[in-house]
């Protein structure tokens, strides 16, 4: 779907639109077409001055089909998901379905400038398929090793302070349906790359 | 009244002291929580960042197994994230029915199935406030937490979004069913400005600057309002104001000294009960000189560093012949 001011060349150019791309890959209704640039989103946000660009330029970037830059952008990577500006937005835009839509595109597709982020996402759900349950101890020593390693020092007080208040553990737990969970997270991975 | 309950992965040990709280108030107010049978990790925000609908069929083979309980259809987290992945799925799947579908074509290889709007998910809070009542808490009141001043933090994910025809159960922006809830055991409730705003979430692990400013935003506002403390019902924002404290005092160069407990934990002292049955004493930021102004002693913690026994050290050996 393409916004309704594009010429037909526009249209020849463009097999499918991002803009068309990015509604198709978020659940249900995201109301990304209704967005009227008010910037209340971005003005909500609480990461926000730490974005590339704003939620707001974001969606106007997405309909000019600015693919490669709204994917290398830092933005989704810094939504916290606190979901201020979705429940602010006046045209009910499920913004933050979209950022998750964002950060999905880029990993498909590796165009992410800082490998940080989306590594994060990465080995926390390593341990949640081969265990069933998420490993703080194993995830964050792991995360800071490999991207932090001079951020051991720094956290060294904070994780002494969680083992001896015992709570890190020092091994995952395995759910004992770990084997059906898997064929669920494998047939619904299958399903996806289906469609 | 019986409800099936869902820890999630923090409960278990970061947030340890928030289940054996949640337990130990669960018989005075007259709960029995049943839990749900061998759950999984909810995904947190990290699933549905990598994978789509993945996120959502991991999240719904915890529905399909909760569902299984007959004795009750109300299904209660006391983690916010844990609660808005349960919610969010099961009101997701009401509607849009192509995703309904494809989940349980998803279940279906691991033997289950959900049907959408066959639970009610609810937050811990939402339970206690609302079905137990304020009344009944105040009637359980034995020793009130008179004097202690309080900031109430419910953080995002409790409040919002607002999801499907009934939305929230309390304002997103200006809740305040926490507020009367710490009213009603006693203790002095500060009108928190910040009370909805995020604690960093994960952001501490992807941008420290980013991640303790959030932290110190809600750590300095609590104490310019001359808090004794700040009490959540999340384990994630108790984790980063907690754990990060101190860390984050260090980046900002600064000496907050801002205890975090859970709302739980509040009604257990409210109800006499011993602080160290509710977990109090497991916090970093130390609660103890807070908790001396309504008179609750907490024996200093005996120091355990739990290691492993030794036969679960993986050990190099043979493989044996046949």
């Amino acid at each position: 779907m393409l916004p309704a001011h594009a010429s037909p060349t526009q249209q020849s150019l463009r097999q499918k639109s991002f803009l068309e791309e990015v509604i198709q890959n978020t659940p249900g209704d995201c109301r990304l077409l209704s967005c009227i640039q008010c910037g209340t989103c971005g003005g909500s946000c609480p990461s926000g001055q730490d974005m590339d660009h704003t939620p707001r330029a974001i969606f106007a970037m997405i309909s000019a089909g600015l693919r490669q830059e709204v994917l290398k952008s830092n933005t989704p990577w810094y939504c916290v998901s606190c979901y201020y500006c979705m429940v602010r937005c006046p045209q009910s835009v499920h913004i933050t379905d979209i950022m998750y839509t964002l950060k999905r595109l880029a990993i498909k597709e590796k165009v992410y400038d800082d490998s940080k982020a989306p590594d994060f996402s990465k080995s926390f759900i390593e341990w949640v398929e081969n265990y069933g349950r998420a490993f703080e101890l194993g995830l964050m020593s792991m995360h800071l090793i490999k991207h932090n390693p001079f951020g051991v020092f720094k956290m060294a007080g904070m994780g002494m302070g969680m083992l001896t208040k015992g709570r890190l553990a020092f091994t995952p737990t395995r759910i004992r349906g770990i084997d059906s969970l898997k064929a669920i997270l494998n047939k619904a991975k299958e399903l996806e790359a289906a469609a | 009244m019986k409800y099936s309950y869902f820890p999630g992965c923090s409960l278990e040990r970061n947030a340890l002291a928030y289940h054996i709280s949640a337990m130990a108030i669960a018989e005075p107010l007259g709960l029995e929580f049943i839990e749900v049978e061998d759950w999984n990790c909810c995904g947190a925000t990290e699933y549905v960042s990598v994978n789509l609908l993945a996120s959502y069929a991991l999240v719904a083979r915890n529905l399909a197994q909760a569902a299984k309980e007959t004795r009750t259809r109300q299904l209660v987290a006391p983690c916010s994230a844990c609660y808005l992945n349960l919610k969010k799925c099961d009101i997701y799947m009401q509607e849009s029915p192509s995703l309904e579908e494809k989940i349980n074509i998803a279940l279906a290889a691991g033997g289950l199935s959900y049907k959408s709007g066959t639970l009610k998910v609810r937050h811990l809070l939402d339970v206690i406030v609302n079905d137990v009542g304020y009344e009944a808490i105040a009637q359980k009141v034995t020793n009130p937490l008179k004097g202690l001043r309080v900031a109430p933090y419910y953080g995002c994910m409790i409040v919002r979004p607002k999801l499907g025809k009934n939305g929230s159960f309390d304002n997103p922006e200006y809740p305040t069913s926490l507020d009367k809830l710490l009213k009603v055991l006693g203790a002095t409730v500060i009108d928190f400005p910040l009370k909805t705003h995020c604690c960093g979430g994960h952001m501490t692990q992807i941008s420290e600057s980013t991640g303790f400013e959030l932290i110190r935003r809600l750590v300095k506002g609590a104490s310019d309002y001359k808090a004794d403390l700040i009490v959540t019902l999340c384990p994630m924002c108790q984790l980063n104001l907690d754990a990060f404290q101190g860390a984050m005092n260090a980046h900002f160069n600064t000496e907050y000294h801002m205890p975090v407990l859970y709302f739980t934990q509040m009604i257990g002292l409210a109800f006499g009960m011993d602080p160290v049955s509710l977990g109090i004493g497991t916090e970093l930021v130390d609660a103890r000189p807070a908790l001396s102004k309504i008179g609750v002693e907490v024996p200093q913690p005996e120091v355990v560093v739990k290691r492993p026994p030794k036969e679960a050290l993986p050990m190099p050996s043979m493989p044996e012949e046949k």
